[in-house]
Formats: structure tokens, C-alpha cells, sequence
């Protein structure tokens, strides 16, 4: 939660930088006293105040508590140009020379100076200058200061960061600001967060009780854990019985809400973990299902499939740096292409020696997946290789205070239900697909029919190995790409075919999700460990029950 | 899975029971070793051509170890046709079991100077001895344990599961889910086995100082002569009317239980007795190499195991030993001269034994008598037939 909100200010200090200083400039190129400042109107004016270049100055020249006092001068005057200052300052990109404030143009040694109040290109390199230095009280002012700041803001979203910033540290004197800033709300996204600050402010203040009540209650309407921590913290103190009432049922309803969007959370999560688990487990159901073979270099594939990701990622940085965003879209087809050679050779050159000998292309599998993870090591070494995530999908959905879901999870998702609906439209409409039911269904019968079941046998070993490789790009998003990726999801697939059941696509989805499911609701009470290992006892039992897994195959060519 | 049509064909195992050599010759060597190992440690100065040095024996006990784990799943796998791929489970629970006896032999000898708790009990506070550690002081109870622990486990799974007629590559599967569990848990520092770490710095076994060459070279002795009792052992049950069953459960199961056997249970004794023997083999690994930590219960370790069997030769239970010698021989020596290479080579080996050499070495050699087969038969592993054209 602290690393979200966190994230959230800086987010929003990013955004108030680049909407401010155009203008900024703009102004102290003209007039550096002109229209620039935003006046805190409810703030409490200083009598005679100190000028703002005078304070910019103070804030580079004194000791900690002068610069304390600057920065909550600079903050109660609500001059806009002190943003990008604050913002400099508390970034360590602020620097003394010759008596003078400069900003620096990066955190590097060698960047250059501008003058903070003129914005006149100093001459000199940061290395040159000495920086001001900044502690964590300080830090923590700058970044209210700067949540402050923004309240009045032209933009909304910048108020609304501004509030959720001032939230985090809730100094009291911002109480009145945010009335102020309240009053003039009309954004409801701002007015919400601006609401939540000032209640939080208020409920714990020393205000009169109504005030605290009405604060207390407002508090029930949100759902954060910083809100519950807010409120449980209140009931450890000493309260009156009416403040105790109020911030006992506005807890239950955070409670409350925050487990609801728990449960949405969990549900989520294991659906995730369940489309990863779907991406690994289908080309395995497809091989195990027409083959009955088990395919233990099945992850070695899906590192395979991770590894192309990378080479194809490298081509496009070498050869096509502004596309390489769209490089992880080249990489499905091209990891397709590449693993489904690698199976149907395999296929051709082992496996169909081996057939009707099911535990021996297991170790034979075994052996071919030991050769292709040391090849592996060799060419690319045993170090993690890196695939960047393409700025289209990273980041997060914040769909609540409480729930926020990555992006990259959710085209994984989105990724692993268009790859099954492709090879459940391959398998109903397609002639192969018609022969690979037949060959699943009754081998025997379906080579008297003319079928090349040979063929079919490559082509599938293919296709399911293809698919692995697919899977592979997409866990290249999540995982580590090193030469060991396959091992971490080999069991996991086969508990997941296993359980489902072979030869039924169906029973390869219901058991990844539900697999996924069940995982990620036993985490939170028997820890990550102790839930798999759960799953597994739980899995080994359910075969007892049903050996064929949750959706077998029926006919008489079953038990043969 | 395929279909596969039940031709009769002769059993395999009996040219075994027939020529006693083999038996007479995998016996005599483990005795003869047994003996001349140690006098030649023991009494032959260190320069001499003949003196084998106190690491090498202990090397060879490991061997031996791994052997006695490889006949364990030659039985299950060569004559009853179950493939485990999680049989070092029941090796390493030996192996735990003897790990825990050594803990409570080091008493407050440890770092912390604990008399009672091992260090890593003392390291994360507990006060004192969970119950399952009680009774592990007596070396009798902590020997029995050995076996007893991995025969339960083996019990309670195979009950459920040849009850259930789980068979095959599912059967393979779910083994190799019940070691990978196992994994995961044994990783638990809450579990008190250690948890990562394992168990290790061991000081003595029976009074006797681990370190010293005699008691090595006696673990080795007792290694090579427990093999010998327990080849002896597998060759009685093979060889019994019982051995008959479970050979033909392996060619023709459907068939043996329409003949009205209780197929599950002699899979159940058959799987239970492999799993004692592979726990005792464990529990004769732990003193000679001093630490047992989770990555024993790793599921490449036990496929591994089954590679042992099928280089021998799957279905002949010396060739299950020779196997074990050679691999492990192969991997001590490839791993220190070229480690890049080792995975090449067992892959290869895999690859290669499951294609060319299905009966494995013992298989492809032509000159025991009473043998007569040819190429043929020789591509052909014991207990499976060639798939329908």
C-alpha cells in the first residue's frame, strides 16, 4: 500500500513538473513576478512577508530548521513557481554555488545548472557545486509542501494527487487549505480525495466533536488500509463514547469493503496464475491427449518460446529501435515457428521410435530436456537474460483504493483465452483438427480410415510444443528468462492435465483456473508453500477418485 | 494411449533364475569387496598399488548406495511394471530418519551447546524437541524408522493408488507430485528437519568417530554387504510363485486380475517393500557422505535413479547395481573433468539407452546361456510389445 501511494505522488509530482514548467518558464521570461503565483487564499498571511527570492535563497543557505521555515513559508505564500524548486529539492537536484540556487538539469555529475530564480544557464556542472542536502523531516514537509501546492491547481487530476499526497502525511495546519479547496471543488474525482485528506486530518485533530464525528463517519466511505489503520489507531485512544460509536461502525464498513475487494483481489490473482498455468498446460494436454505420451521437455519449450522473446526483442533493438515496443507481437509467431520445428523434430527423430512405450519416451523426453536447457546454458549463459515489458502494458488498473491490477497480467489473461479459443476452433473446424479427435478417440480405427496417423502424431507433437513456445513468450512478461523457466511450471502443468483430465480442452481450462483458484485463496491462510503443497496432496488424492482426471475421455479405446 | 496388442511371449526374468552365475558372481563380488576393501585400506601402506584411500571408499559407499536405491526401483519398475519417479523420496526419508539419529549423537557438541536440541532448533528459538524427534537417541528405533517411515509413506500411497488402478504414466506423474511436495515441505524451516540447510556436521554413529577411515571403510563394508542381503532378498521374491504374479502384472494386468488375483495387493507389497529397501539405502548414505539436506527429495534426482536401471538393464537386478556403478562412476569422473558436458552425456544417455538399449547392458550381452535372442528382442523392453502396424 505504502509502495502504491507512493508511486501515486510521484506519478502526480511527474505530472505537476511537466504541466508547470512551460509556463513557469514562460513567465520568468517576461515578468517573474506576474501571473504565475496561485494565492492560498485561506492561508494564513505572515506579517510582512519575505520575498520569494529571498526564501529560494534561504532554502540553500541555512541550517535544517531555516530551511523548514522556508519551505513552509514558500508553501503557505502557494507561489507555483516554487514547485518545480521544491520539487528539484526533494529529488537532490538542487545545488549551491557562488551564494546562488541553482537547479540541476538531471542527477547526474555532469549536469548542467540553471539558476533557480532566473533560470539563467549557470555555466557550471553539477559535479562543480555543492548539493543541498536534505533529511527525512525534511523530506517528509517537502513532499505535504508539494501536495499542497497542487491543490489549486488548474487541473483536476493534479488537485486529486495533490489531496491523496497531503493524505500520507496529514499535517494538521493543511486542514484549512483543503476546506478552502473543497469549497471551490467542482471535479468529483478531487472532491472525493480532497473529502478523505480532510476527514483523515480532521477525525484526529482537536477540533470540536461534531466536527470529529462528521469526520469519523465520512472516513466509512472509503476503503484503504490506510483508512482502517487511521481508524484503529483512533479506538486504541481515548475518544468519547459518540466518536467511539462513529469510528467503530465506519471501521466495520472498511472492513468490510476492504474485504470484499480482497476476495476481488484473490480472485483475480488466481485467475492469473491460472491463465499462466492454462498457457503451460494446453500443449501438454494436446501431446498427452492424441500421444498419451508425456512430453517431459515440454518446459524446456516454454523456455524456448521465453528465449525468442529475447532474440527477437535484440533484433529489433539493433535494427529497429522506435518498433521495439511491438517486438513482443513478432515474438509469437516467431516462437511458434521455432518450438514447433524443435517438436516435430523431436517427434521424427525419437518419439516415434517409442511409441506404445509411454513410460520410456517419458525418460527418453527426460533426456532431450536435460541436452536443450545445458544448449541453452551454453549459448546464452546461466544468468536471467532480461525482455523488457513494452510500455503498452506496464503500469496498473487502479479499479479501487484497495485493488489495482498490473496490465501485463491482464493481457496475459486476455492472451491465454485467445490461444485456447484458437485451438478449440483448430480442433472442431479444421480437417487436422478432425483427425486429431479421431486419432485421440480410437487410433486404430482411425488408421483403417485412411488417417495418417503418423502424421498427425508429428504434426501434433508439433503444434503442442508450438503452443509451449507461445506460452514462453508470454511468461517471458512475469517470469525470470533463465535456463531453469521450464522447470518451475513442469509440474504444475502435468497436476494441471492430470486433474483435468487429457484430451478434452476443457478439462485443461477448468483445471488451470481452478488450480489457480485454489492456490491463491489458501495462500493468505497456509502461506505460498504450504498451499501448493496442499494443492499437490489434494491433487494426488483427487486422483484416487478419478484416475482419468475431472473430464475423461469415454469409450472403449480408453483403457486399451 | 495406444493400443498395444498382449502377445505371449517368454518371460524374460527366468533365463535369470536359471543361470545362477549371475547371482553367484554380483554376490561374490559385493562379499569379496567387503573384505578386501577395508584390509587393503586398513593394512597396505599408502604407497602401495593395491591401497585404496579413505575417500575412494567412501565414494564407493555412496555407489553402493545408489545401487541398493537403483535395485529397489528395478524391482517395482523391471518385474511389476510400476515406474516410480519419485522413489528418492522414500531414499531421502531413510535418510532423514538416520540424519536425525546422527543430530542427537552430536548432543552438546553442536555450536549452541545444546544438550538436547540440534543447532538449527536452538537457531530459531524453539524450546524444546517436537515429538517426532522422541525416541531417534536410540540407535535400534532410528534404524527401524528407516525402513518404517518410507515403507508407511509407500503403503499409505500405493494403497490409494492401485486401489484406485492408477496406472502408468499417471501413477509416474503423481509419484513424482508426492516427492515434489515432499520437496517443498522438507524446505519449511517449521517442519524442524532443518529446512533448507538440512542436517549435517555429524560426529559419530554408535560411539564410533564418523571422520575416522575405520568406521568409513566399516560403512562401506556394511553397504556392500546389506546390497548383497538385499539382491539375495529381491532374487527370492522374484523367483517365488508370488515374483510369478507380479511379472505377469507387468505383461498382462487386465489379464492377471480377470484370473481372479488381487492385483493391488501384490503391487502394494512389491511398492511398500521397494520403498523400505530405498529408505535403508538412504539411511546407509547419510553417515558416509554427512548431510542430508531437501534437494535429495528434488524430482530429477529420482528420474535420474530411473536411468541407473535402465542403463543396467531394466528387469535384471544386477544389472539395476552395474547400472548404478557405471552412471555414478561416469558422473564422478565427467562432472571434475568436463562439468560442462555432464548434461550433454546424461541426456544423451537417456535418449540413447531408451532407443537403442531398452534391456539396457545387461540386455545387449548375447553370451549368457540359455539365451537365445536376437536383435529383435533386443530393442524390446521386458514386458512391453511392439505397437500394432
Amino acid at each position: 500500500m505504502r509502495a502504491y501511494s507512493l508511486r501515486r505522488f510521484i506519478t502526480a509530482m511527474a505530472l505537476a513538473v511537466a504541466a508547470l514548467s512551460p509556463s513557469f518558464v514562460c513567465a520568468q521570461d517576461a515578468a517573474p513576478s506576474a501571473d504565475a503565483p496561485v494565492a492560498v487564499e485561506a492561508a494564513p498571511t505572515p506579517d510582512a512577508p519575505p520575498s520569494y527570492e529571498a526564501l529560494v535563497l534561504q532554502l540553500g543557505n541555512g541550517g535544517f530548521d531555516d530551511k523548514i521555515k522556508a519551505v513552509e513559508t514558500l508553501t503557505a505564500t502557494g507561489d507555483a513557481r516554487s514547485i518545480l524548486v521544491l520539487q528539484a529539492m526533494m529529488d537532490g537536484n538542487l545545488y549551491m554555488h557562488e551564494s546562488q540556487v541553482f537547479i540541476a538539469e538531471s542527477g547526474a555529475r555532469d549536469a548542467k545548472l540553471r539558476n533557480a530564480l532566473s533560470n539563467a544557464d549557470a555555466g557550471v556542472t553539477a559535479a562543480t557545486a555543492s548539493r543541498v542536502t536534505v533529511n527525512n523531516r525534511l523530506r517528509g514537509i517537502l513532499r505535504s509542501a508539494l501536495g499542497a501546492l497542487t491543490l489549486f491547481s488548474p487541473d483536476p487530476a493534479l488537485r486529486a494527487n495533490g489531496a491523496a499526497a497531503l493524505f500520507r502525511s496529514r499535517p494538521p495546519e493543511m486542514a484549512e487549505p483543503l476546506a478552502a479547496a473543497l469549497a471551490k471543488e467542482t471535479d468529483p474525482a478531487a472532491k472525493r480525495e480532497m473529502e478523505h485528506t480532510l476527514a483523515a486530518i480532521r477525525v484526529t485533530g482537536a477540533g470540536d466533536e461534531a466536527q470529529r464525528i462528521a469526520a469519523a463517519a465520512a472516513l466509512g466511505n472509503y476503503a484503504d488500509p490506510e483508512t482502517r489503520a487511521i481508524l484503529t489507531g483512533l479506538l486504541t485512544g481515548d475518544l468519547s463514547p459518540g466518536l467511539r460509536a462513529t469510528v467503530t461502525s465506519s471501521l466495520s464498513k472498511v472492513e468490510g469493503k476492504l474485504a470484499f475487494w480482497g476476495v476481488i483481489n484473490n480472485v483475480f490473482q488466481g485467475v492469473s496464475l491460472g491463465s499462466v498455468l492454462l498457457l503451460a498446460a494446453i500443449g501438454l494436454a494436446i501431446t498427452f491427449g492424441v500421444m498419451g505420451v508425456i512430453n517431459m521437455a515440454h518446459g524446456e519449450m516454454i523456455m524456448i518460446g521465453a528465449y525468442t522473446t529475447y532474440m527477437v526483442q535484440e533484433l529489433f533493438r539493433a535494427y529497429l529501435p522506435g518498433l521495439v515496443d511491438w517486438s513482443i507481437v513478432l515474438s509469437v509467431p516467431a516462437a511458434f515457428l521455432l518450438t514447433g520445428a524443435i517438436g516435430v523434430a523431436i517427434e521424427r527423430g525419437v518419439i516415434r521410435f517409442l511409441y506404445g512405450r509411454a513410460l520410456e519416451t517419458l525418460l527418453a523426453t527426460w533426456g532431450i530436456s536435460l541436452i536443450l536447457q545445458q544448449a541453452v546454458r551454453t549459448i546464452f549463459g546461466p544468468t536471467n537474460r532480461e525482455v523488457a515489458t513494452p510500455s503498452w502494458m506496464s503500469g496498473a488498473w487502479e479499479v479501487v483504493g484497495g485493488l489495482t491490477l498490473t496490465y501485463n497480467r491482464i493481457a496475459i489473461v486476455i492472451f491465454s483465452l485467445v490461444v485456447l479459443g484458437m485451438i478449440a476452433l483448430l480442433m472442431r473446424h479444421s480437417t487436422f483438427g478432425l483427425h486429431m479427435r479421431a486419432v485421440t478417440q480410437n487410433r486404430r480405427m482411425a488408421s483403417s480410415l485412411g488417417i495418417r496417423t503418423g502424421a498427425v502424431d508429428a504434426l501434433t507433437f508439433g503444434l503442442g510444443s508450438g503452443i509451449a513456445g507461445i506460452a514462453g513468450v508470454a511468461l517471458s512478461q512475469i517470469s525470470n528468462v533463465s535456463p531453469n523457466l521450464g522447470q518451475s511450471f513442469i509440474i504444475d502443468s502435468f497436476m494441471v492435465v492430470v486433474f483435468g483430465g487429457v484430451g478434452n480442452l476443457w478439462g485443461t481450462l477448468v483445471g488451470a483456473f481452478s488450480l489457480g483458484l485454489v492456490n491463491k485463496f489458501l495462500e493468505p491462510y497456509a502461506g505460498a508453500v504450504l498451499g501448493k503443497i496442499f494443492v499437490l496432496v489434494a491433487i494426488i488424492l483427487f486422483i484416487q477418485k478419478r484416475p482419468r482426471g475431472l473430464f475423461a475421455l469415454k469409450g472403449r479405446s480408453v483403457e486399451a | 494411449m495406444a493400443s498395444m496388442t498382449m502377445t505371449r511371449k517368454p518371460l524374460f526374468a527366468t533365463f535369470l533364475l536359471r543361470s545362477p552365475m549371475a547371482a553367484l558372481l554380483t554376490v561374490g563380488l559385493l562379499v569379496a569387496a567387503a573384505i578386501l576393501v577395508p584390509l587393503s585400506n586398513q593394512l597396505l601402506p599408502p604407497g602401495s598399488a593395491f591401497h585404496v584411500p579413505t575417500h575412494v571408499v567412501s565414494l564407493l559407499g555412496k555407489y553402493l548406495c545408489y545401487a541398493l536405491l537403483a535395485l529397489s526401483v528395478d524391482l517395482i519398475w523391471g518385474y511389476c511394471g510400476i515406474l516410480s519417479l519419485g522413489h528418492g523420496a522414500f531414499f531421502a526419508l531413510g535418510g532423514y530418519a538416520m540424519g536425525m539419529h546422527l543430530m542427537r549423537q552430536i548432543g552438546p557438541r553442536g555450536v549452541y551447546r545444546d544438550p538436547i536440541l540440534p543447532d538449527f532448533m536452538v537457531f530459531l528459538n524453539w524450546k524444546e524437541l517436537p515429538w517426532y524427534w522422541h525416541g531417534f537417541d536410540s540407535f535400534p528405533f532410528a534404524l527401524l524408522m528407516t525402513v518404517l517411515v518410507p515403507g508407511l509413506l509407500a503403503f499409505v500411497f500405493g494403497w490409494f493408488a492401485f486401489r484406485s488402478r492408477v496406472t502408468g504414466v499417471y501413477l509416474s506423474i503423481i509419484t513424482q507430485a508426492m516427492t515434489f511436495a515432499l520437496l517443498l515441505a522438507f524446505f519449511r524451516n517449521d517442519m524442524g528437519f532443518g529446512g533448507n540447510n538440512g542436517m549435517t556436521d555429524f560426529k559419530e554413529l554408535l560411539g564410533f568417530n564418523l571422520q575416522a577411515s575405520s568406521t568409513r571403510v566399516a560403512l562401506f563394508s556394511i553397504s556392500a554387504l546389506v546390497l548383497a542381503a538385499a539382491y539375495l532378498l529381491c532374487r527370492w521374491i522374484i523367483a517365488s510363485r508370488l515374483g510369478r504374479v507380479l511379472i505377469a502384472v507387468r505383461d498382462a494386468e487386465s489379464r492377471v486380475r480377470f484370473l481372479g488375483y488381487k492385483v493391488e495387493f501384490y503391487k502394494l507389497f512389491v511398492f511398500t517393500l521397494s520403498g523400505m529397501l530405498a529408505g535403508l539405502a538412504g539411511a546407509l548414505y547419510v553417515p558416509q557422505v554427512g548431510i542430508i539436506n531437501p534437494s535429495e527429495f528434488s524430482p530429477a534426482n529420482s528420474i535420474e535413479v530411473v536411468i541407473w536401471v535402465a542403463v543396467g538393464g531394466r528387469g535384471s537386478l544386477h544389472g539395476a547395481i552395474l547400472g548404478a556403478l557405471l552412471v555414478n562412476f561416469a558422473k564422478s569422473y565427467f562432472t571434475s573433468a568436463l562439468p560442462d558436458a555432464w548434461l550433454y552425456m546424461l541426456g544423451a544417455l537417456f535418449i540413447a539407452v531408451t532407443l537403442f538399449l531398452p534391456r539396457g547392458i545387461i540386455g545387449a550381452m548375447p553370451n549368457f546361456p540359455g539365451m537365445a535372442k536376437g536383435w529383435r528382442s533386443l530393442r524390446t523392453p521386458p514386458g512391453v510389445e511392439e505397437r500394432a502396424p
